[in-house]
């Protein structure tokens, strides 16, 4: 049987990753429902009409709160937020996924397109923090 | 008796679906994508599955953070399109095989798979955009379907050996259901594709096409890759392929490959599929 402390630990060696483990979806549970709210087009036009009034009907913390307020995904990242749950709120901004994905690189979203026409991110270097590879 | 006829793996890309929807599958971004899927629809038309089990990833439309479940089968009688953000797709509803279905749930259960059973739930692109890339513009789908949905997104989620020997079942409990039914299984995702993060973008040709050589062969390696490998090499979300490994399983030892395809890029994902028959 596969040791939990073990495949878990694994999980923080790859860079650039946050792997959706429990603890995350602990922390981020409410900030994933808030998100999630926004598939009902009632529930978007409220939030249109006012975020931070939105927001504060959600027990987010306020460090979630700020990080949606200026779309800093790889920030809801960390606090717990799952990208498909955060999908919802860039695509009620009107926001390709591969805009929102760019955002989150160090590149630019015409860099960012440009390298997946030209095949993607290469796994090389990008594999192991440890093992450099 | 019913019969697993064939397998397909199949990206599910919910872009595909707009070029479909918008008529843009011919052109020069979206063309050599469709150009591969063209083979497969004309297969399919000759095919006319009567069912297919169409593994599957949710993707926070039906549900949310709420409820987790590991494997959920489809047991309703139809489904519609979801609601993603910007509206339903303007696609047929999703007529499912409840009879079947439900055999299957049962079947699953005795034989150790402890599945949720779903009643009632809209289906995303993870199930619609199989349908379109199979099966183009109907008015209506050709065949019934069976959605079985897999949590690939919440870790841990199940590993490719658990996923192998639950499509050994469910080809199992299709062969003991008493119509006469060409069964079909889907497992959709993938391929290589990372939609969050600095690593963002990390696509894997060489992994992808290993892996499909690895669904091609006689011994079944394949279902014993573990996560972190798929991780590091395929990306965050390429972990969807270990749905493809259910599929694989419902085909026994022996396959033959009819058709197989890949394509970089689509929006953020490498594309592929593969057409598997059983050989027994």
């Amino acid at each position: 049987m596969t040791d939990i402390h073990d495949y878990l630990e694994e999980f923080e060696d790859i860079p650039g990753t946050r792997v959706y483990t429990a603890k995350r979806a602990r922390a981020g549970y409410h900030l994933n429902q808030f998100a999630m709210s926004l598939m009902k087009p009632a529930n978007r036009e409220r939030w249109k009409a006012g975020e931070r009034a939105y927001l504060d009907e959600w027990p987010l913390t306020e460090d979630q709160k700020q990080a949606v307020l200026a779309r800093d995904y790889n920030r809801m990242l960390d606090l717990g937020g799952n990208i498909y749950f955060l999908s919802k709120i860039f695509s009620t901004d009107g926001i390709p996924f591969a805009e929102a994905c760019s955002t989150m690189t160090d590149m630019t979203f015409p860099e960012y397109r440009e390298m997946m026409l030209n095949g993607g991110r290469s796994p090389e270097g990008n594999r192991s923090i440890k093992g450099k590879c | 008796m019913a019969r697993v006829t064939a397998g397909v793996g199949s990206s599910h890309v919910p872009l595909l679906g707009v070029a479909v929807d918008q008529g843009k599958t011919r052109d020069d971004y979206f063309g050599p994508i469709f150009a591969g899927y063209d083979w497969t629809r004309e297969w399919e038309a000759a095919q006319k599955p009567d069912v297919v089990v169409l593994v599957y990833n949710d993707h926070a439309s039906a549900f949310d953070a709420n409820i987790i479940p590991t494997f959920a089968i489809g047991c309703g009688e139809r489904y519609k399109p979801a609601d993603e953000g910007w509206g339903p797709r303007p696609v047929p509803d999703v007529e499912g095989h409840a009879d079947l279905a439900w055999h299957i749930a049962q079947c699953l259960i005795l034989d150790d798979f402890d599945m949720t059973i779903i009643n009632e739930m809209d289906v995303d692109h993870g199930l619609t955009v199989p349908l379109s890339m199979m099966f183009g513009q109907p008015e209506q789908w050709p065949c019934k379907v069976v959605p079985l949905a897999v949590n690939v997104v919440t870790y841990p989620v199940p590993s490719g050996n658990r996923c192998w020997a639950l499509g050994e079942a469910i080809a199992r409990a299709v062969e003991s259901f008493p119509e006469d039914l060409d069964v079909q299984i889907w497992g959709t995702g993938g391929m290589s594709h990372q939609l969050q993060g600095p690593r963002a973008g990390l696509l894997n040709r060489a992994w992808d096409n290993r892996f499909m050589d690895m669904l091609e062969s006689d011994d079944d390696a394949v279902r014993h890759i573990p996560h972190i490998e798929y991780l590091r090499e395929t990306g965050s979300e390429g972990i969807e392929m270990v749905m493809w490994l259910i599929m694989r399983g419902a085909l026994g030892r022996k396959v033959r490959r009819l058709h197989r395809h890949y394509h970089i890029p689509c929006s953020n994902t490498a594309i592929g599929h593969i057409v598997l028959e059983p050989v027994s």
